[in-house]
């Protein structure tokens, strides 16, 4: 019996753009003999009052925070099982919520601020110590990511958040700043393993990959897994991927949990096929394996 | 598979297993490129960057 009819479920990958990792994780579905479909967001739209759904299971990988948040939501009404799931990425898209569940669940995060005025973002920053992070509270690869060494340069950056005119840019984050050493991690976790984690070395305090970063192999054995797994669990558990600082102390904090990860840059140096891990969760969760 | 950029006319060279929606990156000019169409092959120039985009 083949494993497409074992499963026995119509799977859909939510995206628009095709990335590496996107065509990855087909072509991985396509070794195990299971078909899944691509729902793109672009051609399609949905009656909010319309029950019927053509799939079982999605897996997103949209690039779209606000797109991705939407469709899920629409088809977790209509009963389809969609990882992640619609709460877990509207709390990982917004580093305020996500914040908010690591700290509720005691998961290590450095000190954070919400503010909604430069005036007492300000105040919070001073109150933090320098240097700070003002960082906007949706966004991803580290773009408009702040740090602030001194009074002139935190009333600078406030004061051009200020006037970026979106609401969420009128949302100050503000965070105690970790000094790394030159590194940080991103460690990726599946279900309730921590399947492999890398080291992101850069000159720059901004180390995503995306931006420069250079990714080697962080074992994932020990403190590092656990606490990746905790702070999954935090926000609901899935296919996520946790970047943790390391503190002068040794200490581990926990920054952000993203939803939708990148990680072509993570298999070579790891050894490990992401893809393939991410796929077989999604057909053990098709098969009713996973609560 | 080959196609021309839409910025610069470049070859763009492609594999079998393209996907609609794929990006590719020109060699030529550097811009990424997203394949509208297999079948005719189809490239525009990929989507700006959005503020909600990323991982």
């Amino acid at each position: 019996m083949s494993l497409s009819r074992r499963v026995d479920m119509r799977i859909a990958v939510l995206c628009s753009q095709i990335r590496v990792e996107e065509k990855l994780i087909f072509q991985a579905f396509e070794r195990r003999g299971v078909t899944a479909e691509r729902l793109d967001p672009r051609t399609q739209a949905f009656r909010l009052d319309d029950p019927g759904t053509p799939y079982d299971v999605v897996l997103d990988r949209s690039i779209r925070y606000g797109h991705s948040l939407y469709v899920l939501h629409v088809l977790e009404s209509r009963g389809v099982r969609c990882i992640n799931r619609a709460a877990v990425v509207a709390t990982c898209g917004d580093k305020a919520l996500t914040s908010l569940a690591l700290w509720r669940a005691g998961v290590p995060t450095p000190p954070t601020v919400l503010a909604f005025t430069p005036e007492s973002a300000l105040a919070a920053i001073e109150a933090l110590g320098y240097p700070a992070v003002v960082k906007p509270v949706v966004g991803s690869w580290g773009r408009l990511v702040a740090r602030v060494n001194d009074r002139d340069a935190a009333e600078a950056v406030l004061e051009d958040r200020a006037t970026l005119g979106d609401w969420h840019h009128q949302v100050f984050y503000v965070q105690a700043y970790v000094p790394k050493p030159g590194r940080d991690i991103r460690a990726f976790v599946v279900g309730d393993e921590p399947i492999c984690a890398i080291y992101r070395t850069s000159e720059h305090w901004i180390t995503n990959t995306a931006r420069g970063g250079r990714a080697s192999r962080c074992p994932v054995e020990g403190p590092i897994g656990d606490l990746a797994v905790r702070a999954a669990r935090a926000v609901g558990g899935g296919v996520l991927a946790v970047d943790i600082v390391e503190a002068p102390d040794g200490r581990l904090f926990v920054l952000e949990v993203n939803h939708a990860m990148e990680f072509r840059n993570s298999i070579e140096p790891t050894g490990v096929d992401i893809p393939g891990c991410i796929v077989d969760y999604v057909l053990r969760v098709a098969r009713g394996e996973v609560p | 598979m080959t196609a021309l950029c839409p910025e610069c006319e470049g070859v763009v060279r492609l594999t079998d297993d393209v996907m609609e929606g794929e990006i590719v990156p020109c060699a030529d000019c550097g811009t990424e490129l997203e394949v509208l169409s297999v079948n005719p092959l189809r490239l525009g120039p990929a989507p700006e960057v959005q503020e909600d985009w990323g991982e």
